[in-house]
């Protein structure tokens, strides 16, 4: 069962730059293993991560068989507006998850 | 001369040839899956173009050794004012050793504030990392960073 943290400060002054944290818990299988008798196992990594605010679309990122399991990414933007996060995931063989948290902007 | 010894000479002299290329051709298909400098530079290529790439403005914060290429923690900090008009478009990363060049590519606006991205990468082997970022005038920034790995990651067996 795939699940995610997320960690947005619950309330920002307008104009603060906030840090946002994103763990989600997710195999990243390379493709490139091999089980003991040979076999390579296939593909199954999260390929896609995007953050909205409000609707907009405030980062965005590609991963690849690089990125280590359970991928954690950070990244930065501007408190505009009191509302929601929406972030989703979306990976191989089917994956997609999303999350949301809030935050109120003084 | 005696014509049998000479056909003999160029039977054996051709099949030795033919063997020796059925040697080389198994060598070439069974090179392991790594990516090469080449690889590397053809991935900066499909990001890039054909515009020039200059160094400076980017950072790499990276351990410079770790034991374990499960989990490498990485950080990229590019210096950019972030206002609408100059701002950083995007950062890519690049490894060189890895099964694929490409690590992640990470897409910024004027909204992201501060320039920086962190996450957490598998090294395969002691190797270089570039990472690129393309700023909103067009024009792409660079820094390479060099990691030595102690304990491999992604080739390694399922237990």
């Amino acid at each position: 069962m795939a699940s995610a943290l997320i960690n947005v400060p619950k309330k920002a002054k307008r104009g603060d730059i906030i840090e946002i944290k994103t763990l989600m818990s997710h195999i990243m299988e390379t493709g490139y293993r091999r089980t003991a008798t040979g076999e390579l196992v296939p593909r199954d990594i999260i390929t896609s991560f995007s953050c909205r605010y409000n609707g907009v679309e405030v980062f965005r990122a590609d991963l690849f068989p690089a990125i280590a399991a359970n991928p954690f990414i950070t990244f930065f933007t501007v408190a505009t507006e009191s509302g929601k996060f929406d972030f989703e995931w979306i990976g191989d063989q089917g994956f997609t998850e999303t999350a949301s948290a809030a935050i109120s902007v003084e | 001369m005696h014509e049998p010894k000479n056909s003999s000479r160029r039977q054996f002299l051709s099949l030795a040839g033919s063997a020796a290329v059925m040697g080389v051709i198994p060598i070439v298909t069974v090179t392991p899956a790594e990516a090469t400098p080449a690889m590397l530079a053809s991935a900066i290529r499909n990001v890039v173009g054909t515009a020039t790439v200059q160094t400076g403005k980017i950072k790499i914060d990276v351990p410079p050794l770790v034991e374990n290429g499960n989990t490498v923690p990485l950080t990229v900090t590019v210096t950019s004012p972030m206002t609408e008009n100059d701002y950083v478009k995007s950062i890519h990363v690049f490894n060189e050793k890895n099964p694929q060049p490409n690590v992640g590519n990470f897409y910024l606006g004027p909204r992201s504030g501060r320039a920086q991205i962190s996450t957490r990468i598998r090294l395969a082997d002691t190797q270089k990392i570039v990472a690129i970022a393309r700023l909103s005038d067009g024009s792409f920034w660079s820094v390479s960073a060099d990691v030595v790995v102690t304990l491999a990651a992604c080739t390694e067996e399922v237990i």
